[in-house]
C-alpha cells in the first residue's frame, strides 16, 4: 500500500493538487534534500512528518519560493510552477504559517491580516473598510476574534488564529502548517482541528508538519515520512499505528545500548535545585543533578524546559526556589555569575546567544576564559588563547582551516562544538545544554552525542534539554519530563520510552488554569515560553 | 561559505588559503579607501591652492584634527560596543568650562586642574553608561540628554561668559607649545598621538577591548559566556569621557578661553570620523587607526575647502556626500564578500 503512489511514470490519471517531484537542494555542506517528492490530493489533509533537519523547513521554504530548488519540479493541478517568492506562492494558492509567527505585535487584528493590501482612498487608508473586511473573513472562518483588537495582548492561540486568518485571506488553495499546535493546549488544538476541516474542500488541501502523533490520528488523512532530505514513504493514517511512522521517520537502530547506563545512585549530588517557580511560567521545579550524569529533560515545545535552564543560571528572573551546588546554597544573579560557579548554559539559539559568529574561532572558545585564563594585568594573552583554542580545535575535531576562520563559516555541527570548546576551557562542572544538536546534521550530531558521553564519563554533570525525544532516550540516565512549567514526570533510562514520556508530556498537570482560550488576554497572560524573544 | 564539512580535499585548501588572504585584503579594504581618500584630497588641494602645502597651515589643520580626533578616538569605543555617544561635543565644552572653573577661579595648579578635568569627562561618561545600562536607556537618548545638560551646564557655571586663563599659568603651553626642542610642531598633536596609540592598545590587547568588540558582536551571547556586560559597558562610556575631557583640556589650551557657547556639532564631526573610518554603527568592528584617518579627512576637507574659498555652507554639503560615498564603499564591499 506504500508503494500505492510513487510518482509512477505511467502516469495516474488522477492529478494531484500539489505535487512534489524529483526535488534536491543542497547548501553549503549539507544536503538538505535529496530526490524529494510528496503528492497531495484534493480535499485531504496530509501530514508531514520526520526528525528536526529531515528537511521539512527547507521543503517548505522552497513550496514558498524563499529558496529554489537545484533540481526537481512542482506541479499544481498538473501545471508545472515555480514559486518566486512568498507574495508570488501566495498568488499561485500557497500559504504557509510558519511555526515562528509573522506578526506584527502592535497592530490590530485587521492590519495584522491585510498588511500591504490596506484598502485606501486616493490619499488615507480607509480603516472602516478595513475592519469590514476583516470581520467579514473571521466569521467565515468562524473566529473569535475582533478586528480591532491589538495582535500583542493576545494569547498565543489567538495569535495562531491571526495567522491561519492572514494565509487564508489570499484565498489559499494549499495551507501548509509548520507545527501549529506546539503551542496551543488541548481545547485550542480541537479548535484548529475544527477550522482545518471547515477549511478542506474538494479542491482545497492542507499539509500539517508535527510531531504530536496523536494529532495525526485526529485530523490527517495520509502520513508522508521524510528521512534526512529524503523521501521515505507515504501511509493512510487510518491504518498505520504511530509505531510503524516512528520506525520509519527514525530509519535506523536507535543505540539503545549507548546512554543509558545506569548511574549509580550513591553518586555526590552536584546541584540541586527544590521548588523554582517563576512569574511567566515555572511552577515548583524541583530536580537533582548528579556527578557524571546526564539529565534529560523532555516536553513539548512551551512547556518550560528552556526556562528551567534560563532560571537556574540567573538568565531569567526567578520568583521562588533554591538552588544547592556541591552543598552550598547559592543565587545566580545572571549567567556570569553562573559561570563564576563553573556552571555553563549552551543556549538552543547557537546564532544569537551563543556565538559571536562574525568573530574567529580563537575569540569565541576563548571569551568566557579571559579573565582568568587568558590575561596579565588586563592585557589579553593571544598567543596563549590561540594554543588553547587549537588544542581543542583537535580535541573536539571541530573542522576549520585554522582557529583564524570566521566562525559564521563554519557548519552547523562545528559551530556547536566551539560554542562547546568554549565551556571546556572554562572548566565547567555543570553543563547545561539547550538543544545541543538543533539544525546539525546527522553525522555530526552522533560526534556530539559522543562528547556529551566523554564528558559525562570524566565525570562532568550535564543537563540535556531536547524537543527530540529519540535523542533524549538515548542519551539520558534519567529523564524529567514537564509540561505547562511543571514536572509530571521523572523516569529512569528503563522506564522511559517514547509512548510513556509523551504521556508525561501531555498531561495537563492540576492547577490554576493558565489563561482563557477565549477573549482577548490582558498582555502579560500570553504565555512567554512561546516567544521567548 | 566555505563551510569545512569533510577532511577538506588538497583543492579546496589550497581555496581557503587563497580565501584567507583575499579576506585579510579586503577586512583592510575600507581602510585602504580612506588612506587613499585621505591621499587624495590632500594631494589635490596641494594643487589647488598654493597656501595649502604650508607650515602654519598644515599646524592649523593638525590642530583640528585633534579636537575632533580625540573625540572620535573615545566615540569609536562606544560605537564598537554598538552605543552611540551624542554628548562628546558639548561634554567637551563642559569639561573645558570645569578646567576654567578649577584652574582660574579656584586658582588649582595646572596639572591638579587637567587631572580634574579629565576626571570630570570620565565623570560624564559614568552618568552615560549608568543610565545605559541601570536605567536601560537606548544610547542615543541617554546621550542624547547628556548633550543637552551639558550645553546648558556649561553656560550655567561659566554664567554664559568665556573664561580666560591667565598667559602666565602655562595652561596654554599643553596645546600651542613645543616640547620637541627646535622645532614648531605642537604639543597638542603629540598628545593626540599618544592617546591614539595607547587607545589603540587598549582596544585590541586588553580585556577592555575584546569584551567591547565582543558586547557589539552579540550583546546577548558575550553576557551567557558569563562576562558582565553591564559593568564593561560602563567602562567604555567612562572611556568615552575621559577622552571628552582631554579634549576639553586641548581645545581651551588651545583658544586661552574655555567658551561656553560652543561644543554642538562637533559630536555629529566625530562620528562622521568614526565612520569614515571603517567602524561599523551596529557594533563590533571598526579601529581607531580608521578613526584617525578619519578625522584627518574630514580637517583636511574642511581647511582645503576653506582655503580654497569654498563656502562654509558647502563645506558641510560635501562632507555630507564623502560621508555617503565611504560607509557606500564599505557596504558594496560586504555585499561583494559575502
Amino acid at each position: 500500500m506504500a508503494q500505492a503512489h510513487g510518482a509512477g511514470p505511467g502516469g495516474a490519471r488522477e492529478q494531484a493538487l500539489l505535487r512534489v517531484q524529483g526535488v534536491s537542494k543542497s547548501f553549503p555542506g549539507v544536503q538538505a534534500l535529496q530526490d524529494m517528492r510528496l503528492d497531495l490530493r484534493h480535499g485531504e489533509v496530509l501530514a508531514l512528518v520526520g526528525e528536526n533537519g529531515a528537511g521539512k523547513s527547507t521543503l517548505m521554504k522552497l513550496l514558498s519560493g524563499i529558496h529554489t530548488p537545484d533540481s526537481g519540479e512542482f506541479f499544481l493541478d498538473g501545471q508545472p510552477c515555480r514559486p518566486e517568492g512568498p507574495r508570488h506562492a501566495q498568488r499561485l494558492g500557497i500559504s504557509i504559517i510558519h511555526q515562528e509567527f509573522n506578526l506584527m505585535p502592535d497592530l490590530t487584528v485587521a492590519q495584522n491580516i491585510f498588511i500591504g493590501r490596506e484598502p485606501r482612498g486616493r490619499l488615507l487608508l480607509r480603516d472602516g473598510a478595513l475592519d469590514d473586511r476583516a470581520r467579514e473573513l473571521l466569521d467565515r472562518l468562524g473566529l473569535p476574534l475582533e478586528p480591532r483588537w491589538v495582535v500583542g495582548t493576545l494569547t498565543v492561540a489567538q495569535q495562531q488564529m491571526v495567522e491561519i486568518a492572514k494565509a487564508l485571506s489570499y484565498d489559499a488553495r494549499i495551507l501548509i502548517m509548520d507545527e501549529p499546535t506546539a503551542a496551543l493546549n488541548d481545547a485550542e488544538v480541537a479548535a484548529l482541528h475544527d477550522l482545518i476541516r471547515r477549511f478542506v474542500r474538494p479542491d482545497t488541501g492542507v499539509i500539517y508538519i508535527s510531531h504530536r502523533m496523536a494529532e495525526l490520528k485526529a485530523v490527517t488523512d495520509r502520513i508522508t515520512v521524510i528521512r534526512d532530505g529524503r523521501y521515505v514513504d507515504t501511509l493512510d493514517t487510518a491504518d498505520t499505528t504511530m509505531r510503524d511512522v516512528i520506525s520509519r521517520m527514525v530509519g535506523r537502530e536507535l543505540k539503545t545500548d549507548a546512554g543509558p547506563e545506569n548511574v549509580r545512585e550513591d553518586r555526590e549530588t552536584v546541584l540541586s535545585v527544590r521548588g523554582l517557580s517563576t512569574k511567566t511560567l515555572l511552577e515548583d521545579v524541583s530536580l537533582e543533578l548528579r556527578k557524571g550524569e546526564i539529565l534529560g529533560i523532555a516536553g513539548l515545545m512551551g512547556s518550560g524546559r528552556t526556562e528551567v535552564a534560563r532560571a537556574i543560571v540567573g538568565a531569567d528572573p526567578v520568583e521562588s526556589g533554591t538552588l544547592t551546588l556541591h552543598g552550598r546554597e547559592v543565587a545566580f544573579k545572571n549567567p556570569a555569575d553562573a559561570a563564576r560557579h563553573r556552571v555553563g548554559y549552551l543556549s538552543e539559539d547557537r546564532k544569537h546567544l551563543g556565538l559571536l559568529v562574525e568573530q574567529d574561532v580563537k575569540a569565541n572558545i576563548g571569551l568566557s576564559s579571559l579573565a582568568e585564563r587568558f590575561q596579565s594585568f588586563g592585557f589579553v594573552r593571544d598567543g596563549a588563547v590561540r594554543a588553547t583554542s587549537r588544542e581543542f580545535v583537535e580535541k573536539l575535531r571541530i573542522k576549520t582551516p585554522s582557529v583564524d576562520q570566521t566562525v559564521r563559516n563554519l557548519s552547523g555541527g562545528n559551530q556547536q562544538k566551539v560554542v562547546i570548546a568554549k565551556w571546556l576551557v572554562k572548566d565547567c562542572d555543570v553543563l547545561i545544554f539547550d538543544e545541543p544538536t538543533r539544525g546539525i546534521d546527522v553525522g555530526a550530531k552522533e560526534e556530539i552525542y559522543e562528547l556529551l558521553n566523554d564528558l559525562a564519563r570524566q565525570g562532568k554533570s550535564i543537563v540535556m534539554i531536547s524537543s527530540e525525544l529519540p535523542e533524549v532516550l538515548r542519551m539520558s540516565h534519567r529523564v524529567l519530563v514537564m509540561s505547562e512549567g511543571r514536572v509530571t514526570g521523572e523516569l529512569t533510562a528503563a522506564e522511559a520510552d517514547q509512548e510513556t514520556v509523551m504521556a508525561y508530556a501531555t498531561r495537563r498537570p492540576d492547577g490554576p488554569s493558565a489563561g482563557k482560550p477565549d477573549g482577548p488576554a490582558p498582555a502579560g497572560t500570553s504565555r512567554s515560553a512561546e516567544n521567548p524573544r | 561559505m566555505t563551510a569545512p564539512t569533510a577532511a577538506p580535499p588538497r583543492q579546496k585548501q589550497d581555496a581557503t588559503a587563497r580565501d584567507g588572504v583575499r579576506r585579510a585584503v579586503t577586512s583592510r579594504f575600507q581602510q585602504f579607501l580612506a588612506v587613499a581618500g585621505l591621499v587624495a584630497v590632500f594631494v589635490f588641494f596641494s594643487f589647488a591652492s598654493p597656501h595649502f602645502l604650508n607650515y602654519s597651515n598644515i599646524t592649523s589643520m593638525l590642530f583640528s584634527t585633534v579636537v575632533i580626533g580625540t573625540l572620535a578616538l573615545g566615540a569609536t569605543f562606544v560605537i564598537v560596543t554598538g552605543g552611540i555617544d551624542l554628548s562628546v561635543g558639548t561634554g567637551m565644552t563642559l569639561c573645558a568650562v570645569m578646567s576654567g572653573v578649577m584652574i582660574v577661579e579656584w586658582g588649582l595648579p595646572v596639572p591638579v586642574g587637567v587631572l580634574g578635568t579629565l576626571l570630570f569627562g570620565g565623570l560624564v561618561g559614568l552618568v552615560n553608561g549608568l543610565n545605559v545600562t541601570f536605567l536601560g536607556l537606548p544610547p542615543f537618548i541617554a546621550t542624547l540628554a547628556m548633550m543637552l545638560v551639558a550645553q546648558g551646564l556649561a553656560l550655567v557655571i561659566s554664567g554664559s561668559a568665556p573664561i580666560y586663563f591667565s598667559e602666565d599659568s602655562g595652561y596654554t603651553g599643553i596645546s600651542t607649545g613645543s616640547v620637541i626642542p627646535g622645532a614648531d610642531f605642537p604639543n597638542a598633536v603629540l598628545i593626540f598621538a599618544v592617546a591614539a596609540v595607547i587607545g589603540g592598545v587598549v582596544l585590541n590587547k586588553t580585556l577592555l577591548g575584546r569584551y567591547t568588540y565582543s558586547i557589539g558582536s552579540n550583546e546577548e551571547a558575550t553576557a551567557l559566556s558569563g562576562i558582565d556586560v553591564r559593568k564593561w559597558k560602563i567602562i567604555v562610556y567612562v572611556v568615552s569621557g575621559l577622552f571628552i575631557g582631554l579634549a576639553g583640556v586641548l581645545i581651551s589650551a588651545r583658544l586661552g578661553s574655555a567658551q561656553p557657547a560652543t561644543g554642538m556639532g562637533y559630536e555629529l564631526q566625530a562620528i562622521a570620523a568614526v565612520v569614515i573610518g571603517g567602524t561599523s554603527l551596529s557594533g563590533g568592528k571598526g579601529s581607531l587607526t580608521g578613526t584617525v584617518i578619519g578625522a584627518l579627512i574630514i580637517s583636511v576637507l574642511n581647511n582645503g575647502l576653506q582655503i580654497t574659498s569654498v563656502p562654509q555652507e558647502w563645506q558641510n554639503v560635501i562632507l555630507g556626500c564623502v560621508i555617503v560615498a565611504a560607509v557606500y564603499a564599505d557596504k558594496a564591499r560586504k555585499r561583494r564578500a559575502v
